[in-house]
């Protein structure tokens, strides 16, 4: 009912939008092109410093005020933040000590322990039990395979540490993400409000809520938990709100049929039977968390990332790869698993007659291999911790083989890597950095006029704006420059992959494996084969961001052609259509909104990655929270930080309302749970 | 007749500013609401359902009767109107009492049976009970009674999705039957089944409802399911109920064309009852049929004979039914 009193509506506007539009973007662009190339007075070229809103020390100083004056009477602030943390801290010294380094009595090094932490073999069993319990045979010794991976390396320590901040952080995820989106769904009103925050929770690069959480929470792991948390709960809340929305409408009729409270109605009808949605949220939240552990080592989450980071600054090949290796078998595992528990089919009721082992068997063996390993370890200390002399180490030949690749091909690295700089990415950057301020604000609002009315218009020049008012216009269209391009080759890779994935069923099984694993890897993986072979610099960086981006690319145009509706085909068969016709003419064409939706979600990738590839000496906003955060100025940070939430913003309402335009002139339904 | 349920002019409206539209203006017409940009759904409904009466709501999709029968148990709040239960206005009642009536009093079946997938069957069935506080033991045996109604022994460990359309839909019913209620909402409980499973359970519900004798409230699109059914038809178009009869009031005097194109093309003889038909007049000696049968099933028994005598409920003799006028309505259609 509601489609068909909505169509003609649009249909109008579709059509006078087509009548107008080359007028308007042509007079757009002439102004455009006056306000660039004629003798035009400064400011409409270059945003004069002397207007700039010093958005940035009016931060830093509310920060300050905030570390040192706010208070709620009986306590301050910060003794507040620190109140938090603490609560924080008590989990994380459990699971900590459980993994890593025992329970401890005493303070710094003149501490006891009291305890020895699991012994490996004990975490290596527990996490194949886990695998078998979910998965069957084949995940266990998957499970098995990658901690095996981690010990032998000689990275256990490392791993537990950050495998024991994955912990605390996943479940305060999950709960906070769970719960705010279950209020989401329950008052539109509060959705209304969160949404823009979970869009710059989601668009801020992480990097720039470092500096406030630490001066608010100090340095240390509880910090680094907490910029975890908020880096990862952002999904878990919106995968909520829709899951619950998604219920099947006689689900929740039942609900209230047999009487339920809302509260049963909550927890005991619509999370449950969400259930399988839900899942796709803990997973989220798990790899999120897994790939921000690794960003949070700067403010002292120690672990993997750490040795990642000190490795990289100290172009410690080697290390820096054995590290990110055992990274990447970390987050396979916690993938699979995670998975796995999601995907599990519910077997039927055991027998409750049985004793309490039969019933359960994992978590007795389980038991039963912390104790025996317990007793074990105090008689022989290689089941405490992994001997080092057993310990296998690659680094150095991974050195060697890098300098080998070196010696041997740099001069073929080097000059690929010029030609691009020269004749591609130089130019470009140049070009973007001419670009008036005033014409490219002015243009993108047209834009959003077009694409989707005035409100579109008002919010995308707002934020441009606020990007040139703040004093990041230069380093704004660096880090444009370098998204652009880099979501440029990630399309032209990616989409002709796609296409060839929805024709071929086998090439499609062979991708799918190689990008579902390229997405389980922390971005932080990324940086070292690049930095290896191609030294620092944009051309490294543009390379990182490709590869971390191409993976939505390819996944959304398989989904949308795959997704064209299969009778449509037919009838292109029917009427003689070849393949190429009907692929160019027919799938293609249905699956464009599908293929725009990826091309967003490319750029979200690249953004979010461009700002990681800072740390190999990009000269963009991602430098500028770099550098914020060395030198923990939290204003700094968080404008620039902001201004690459306003990038990503306007790129992702402009092609979400082109996509939903394209999607209303082809007739489909929108996909999405607003259609209710 | 006592009414176990009753509708006096309920309306429910779609859109802006419905409650104040309709306070204004009593009872407008579809032109008045499409000016107000308001959609009708339910459009001043009366009705009665008699205790232990199956009263079937037919009609095609957007007729309304997915939102009456939701209007019935206040799933979806009417704009105006009343809905006595019991005598009790269930409008006026509020969340906690609502939440009482349908814990104790209402059971609901659903067309795509609304199972949670994660839970058991014995869990379904006992899901209700168990929102309501009732401990372990109780529920479970309780449910694994109603299991036992239905037919599902042995299943109980089966999980929904394990179960063929038919079996879940009779764990359905089972579940809502597992609170005793009054009144029995079912929504195009068969609608989603294929045409022998339908019948067969059609079948089966007859079956139940002759054990239980609850009040029903029955919503189909179906109108051969209707006639099966029902005691009386109400036939909605448009938010609006056209007609209500015995299935026989509708085929043999249909109210309006729309009507009529239903009963067009339904065999009376499967319909009208042998009372309808009968005569005055003494037919002792002949075989006998009771007034309640269907003019189908009395003609079996003529066996070469011209008059059947007719019994009612006790056996006494009320009459008697002519060869003649029985063929006539079957030749009739």
């Amino acid at each position: 009912m509601t489609a068909s009193a909505i169509t003609p509506r649009d249909m109008s506007t579709s059509t006078t939008g087509r009548n107008n539009y080359p007028v308007v973007w042509l007079i757009a662009l002439a102004v455009f092109a006056l306000l660039w190339l004629a003798p035009v007075p400064g400011w409409i070229d270059v945003y004069p410093k002397a207007w700039e809103i010093p958005a940035s020390r009016w931060i830093s100083a509310a920060m300050k005020w905030l570390v040192n004056e706010a208070s709620f009477g009986l306590f301050t602030f910060t003794e507040f933040t620190r109140f938090l943390a603490s609560i924080i801290e008590a989990p994380y010294r459990l699971a900590m000590s459980l993994l890593a380094t025992g329970f401890l009595s005493g303070q710094g090094s003149s501490a006891v322990q009291v305890a020895p932490p699991l012994s490996w073999v004990a975490v290596i069993g527990i996490a194949a039990l886990m695998g078998h319990a979910a998965g069957g045979r084949a995940l266990a010794l998957l499970v098995f395979a990658c901690f095996a991976f981690i010990l032998v390396f000689g990275q256990w320590q490392s791993a537990m540490a950050t495998l024991a901040s994955v912990l605390v952080a996943v479940p305060i995820g999950i709960a906070g993400g769970l719960l705010l989106g279950i209020a989401a769904y329950r008052h539109p009103r509060f959705e209304r409000a969160l949404t823009p925050v979970l869009d710059v929770m989601q668009t801020v690069p992480a990097f720039a809520y470092l500096v406030p959480i630490l001066f608010l929470f100090g340095f240390g792991p509880t910090a680094a938990i907490l910029a975890t948390v908020i880096y990862a709960l952002p999904p878990m809340a919106r995968i909520t709100a829709l899951s619950l929305r998604q219920v099947a409408p006689e689900i929740r009729d039942l609900g209230r049929m047999v009487g339920a409270t809302r509260r049963q109605l909550t927890w005991r009808v619509l999370v449950p039977s969400a259930r399988d949605s839900l899942m796709v949220g803990v997973n989220q939240v798990i790899m999120l968390s897994l790939n921000m552990v690794i960003i949070a080592s700067m403010i002292g989450a120690g672990g993997l990332g750490f040795d990642v980071l000190a490795a990289l600054r100290r172009l410690d090949i080697g290390a820096g790869l054995e590290a990110g290796l055992a990274i990447v078998a970390l987050a396979v595992a916690l993938d699979r698993l995670s998975q796995a528990f999601a995907q599990r089919e519910a077997s039927p009721l055991a027998d409750r007659g049985a004793s309490w082992p039969a019933r359960h068997p994992h978590v007795a063996a389980g038991l039963a291999l912390v104790a025996a390993t317990y007793l074990l370890g105090l008689l022989l200390p290689a089941f405490r911790t992994w001997p080092e002399a057993w310990e296998i180490s690659t680094g150095a030949y991974l050195s060697e083989m890098v300098k080998w690749i070196n010696v041997n091909f740099f001069d073929t690295f080097e000059a690929v890597k010029n030609a691009v700089l020269l004749n591609v990415l130089i130019p470009f950057k140049r070009l973007l950095g001419e670009l008036p301020w005033l014409g490219v604000t002015g243009l993108l609002a047209v834009a959003g006029w077009r694409l989707g009315g005035v409100r579109l218009m008002a919010t995308v020049a707002i934020l441009s704006f606020l990007i040139a008012a703040t004093g990041q216009w230069e380093k704004a269209a660096i880090t444009v420059y370098l998204c652009g391009v880099s979501v440029l080759v990630a399309a032209l890779i990616g989409i002709p992959i796609g296409i060839m994935c929805a024709e071929n069923e086998r090439v499609w099984r062979v991708v799918s494996l190689v990008i579902d694993t390229l997405q389980t890897l922390p971005s932080f993986v990324y940086l070292m084969p690049v930095v290896m072979l191609f030294r620092v610099g944009d051309f490294s960086a543009m390379i990182a961001v490709v590869a971390y981006a191409v993976v939505p690319a390819i996944r959304y145009t398989v989904l949308g052609l795959t997704r064209v509706d299969p009778r449509v085909v037919e009838a292109g068969r029917a009427m003689g259509a070849t393949r190429g016709q009907i692929l160019w003419r027919i799938r293609l064409k249905l699956a464009l909104p599908e293929i725009l939706l990826g091309l967003n979600q490319t750029i979200m990738f690249a953004l979010s990655m461009l700002v990681i590839t800072a740390l190999v000496g990009t000269r963009d906003l991602g430098q500028e929270v770099y550098i914020a955060l060395t030198k923990a100025d939290t204003g700094r940070g968080l404008v620039a930080g902001l201004a690459v939430a306003a990038i990503a913003i306007i790129a992702d309402r402009l092609i979400s309302a082109g996509a939903a335009r394209t999607r209303a002139r082809l007739g489909l339904a929108d996909s999405g749970g607003s259609a209710s | 007749m006592t009414a176990k349920l009753s509708c006096r002019h309920v309306w429910k409206l779609f859109g802006e500013g419905a409650k104040a539209f309709l306070a204004d203006t009593p009872s407008p017409d579809a032109a008045a609401l499409s000016a107000r940009n308001l959609v009708g759904a339910v459009r001043d409904i009366n009705l009665d359902v008699a205790e232990g009466e199956i009263f079937v709501i037919m009609g095609l999709s957007g007729s309304g009767k997915s939102t009456l029968v939701r209007c019935l148990s206040r799933l979806i709040e009417p704009t105006a109107g009343e809905i006595l239960f019991n005598g009790e206005n269930l409008l006026a009642a509020d969340e906690k009492r609502m939440i009482e009536i349908r814990r104790h009093r209402m059971g609901m079946v659903f067309q795509h049976f609304a199972l949670l997938p994660h839970l058991t069957v014995l869990d379904n069935v006992a899901f209700p009970l168990s929102i309501q506080g009732m401990d372990r033991a109780a529920r479970e045996t309780r449910a694994r009674e109603m299991i036992d109604l239905v037919g599902l022994t042995g299943r109980e460990a089966f999980y929904p999705r394990q179960l063929s359309g038919g079996q879940q839909q009779r764990v359905g019913i089972a579940r809502s039957l597992a609170v005793e209620p009054e009144l029995w909402f079912l929504d195009e409980p068969f609608s989603a089944l294929d045409p022998l499973i339908r019948r067969e359970m059609q079948d089966e519900f007859v079956r139940l409802q002759s054990k239980l004798k609850k009040t029903i409230v029955f919503i189909t699109h179906d109108f051969d399911e209707a006639i099966r059914l029902a005691d009386r038809i109400a036939i909605m178009k448009d938010g609006e109920i056209v007609q209500t009869g015995t299935p026989e009031d509708l085929v043999l005097n249909p109210a309006t064309d729309y009507v009529r194109e239903f009963t067009r093309d339904v065999a009376q003889a499967k319909v009208v009852r042998v009372g309808r038909l009968m005569q005055p007049g003494d037919a002792s000696g002949r075989p006998r049929v009771a007034a309640t049968a269907r003019i189908s099933e009395a003609a079996r028994l003529f066996d070469g004979g011209e008059t059947l005598a007719v019994v009612d409920a006790n056996g006494a003799p009320v009459g008697r039914l002519e060869r003649r006028d029985v063929a006539d309505l079957m030749l009739r259609g």
